[in-house]
């Protein structure tokens, strides 16, 4: 009972954040919702019994990846958002139209689906088991993931450093 | 006993808010958010799967998404810092050509 309360609790907290995503006009109220959409997922995780990716998510998703976002929000100085080019026909037919589709798919998961009930803390995902699988069975796309990260890094750098005024732009300007 | 079919639809309620996001904002950092709203939906079913069939790897495959995530969002945000020095602007209905 206590279970579902939770979930429902935490649930209700994600749905809230990601609508108020949706619905906020300022990038900075957008922001703060998805860190609350985040840190309620990271509720949901503790309650499947994943603990070490719930750590993750708080840490990773709503600390580092959300600072990045607030930060290049007030770097770049972003005021509200202009609607421009909105059309009526995607909202005559969308919102009816995901109205539909989503009672369809919920329809099928909560009556039709065979999955069976889960308990609280069902698999426990602690750092030792995750880290065990982490570097035996997952040791090479692991090593892969570090080449990507160290080629965002780079390409970050890259990316939003100042361009240089070389002679080869010059000719071209 | 909370029934996985739950975990289901609250992810599938999340993945439809993203593409929602997706399609309506306009600017271009809000888009971005829509992205990764998407993607912590998928992880949660993963992780919910993973949960149903006793098999760690899912939860190993969310910390992957993570990772990836991670490094999409600073490329991406990067791009975006690019685009606003050149465009002046963050509309992406202002952002319709491939060379100034």
């Amino acid at each position: 009972m206590l279970h579902l309360l939770l979930f429902l609790v935490f649930g209700f907290a994600c749905v809230a954040g990601a609508v108020n995503l949706l619905v906020q006009r300022h990038p900075i109220n957008s922001a703060l919702s998805l860190v609350l959409v985040m840190g309620s997922l990271a509720g949901e995780y503790l309650l499947l019994g994943a603990e070490f990716l719930a750590a993750i998510q708080v840490i990773v998703y709503a600390g580092a990846i959300m600072v990045l976002f607030v930060f290049v929000i007030m770097l770049l100085n972003a005021g509200e958002e202009e609607r421009t080019a909105g059309s009526r026909v995607a909202l005559v037919l969308g919102l009816p139209g995901m109205f539909i589709g989503s009672v369809l798919v919920a329809w099928l998961l909560l009556d039709r689906s065979p999955t069976r009930a889960v308990a609280a803390g069902a698999l426990k995902g602690d750092p030792q088991t995750i880290g065990w699988l982490l570097f035996h069975n997952y040791l090479l796309p692991f090593e892969v993931t570090s080449i990507l990260v160290l080629i965002a890094i780079m390409g970050a750098v890259v990316l939003a450093s100042q361009p240089r005024m070389d002679a080869s732009t010059k000719k071209e300007g | 006993m909370v029934p996985l079919s739950f975990y289901l639809v609250l992810s599938g309620i999340l993945f439809a808010c993203g593409v929602t996001g997706f399609l309506i904002k306009r600017n271009i950092i809000a888009i971005f958010m829509s992205i990764e709203l998407m993607l912590n939906g998928v992880n949660l079913s993963f992780v919910a799967f993973a949960a149903q069939w006793g098999a760690l790897s899912g939860q190993v495959f969310v910390f992957f998404v993570m990772v990836v995530a991670a490094a999409e969002a600073a490329v991406g945000l990067a791009i975006i810092i690019a685009v606003f020095r050149t465009r002046e602007t963050l509309n992406v209905d202002y952002v319709n050509l491939l060379k100034l």
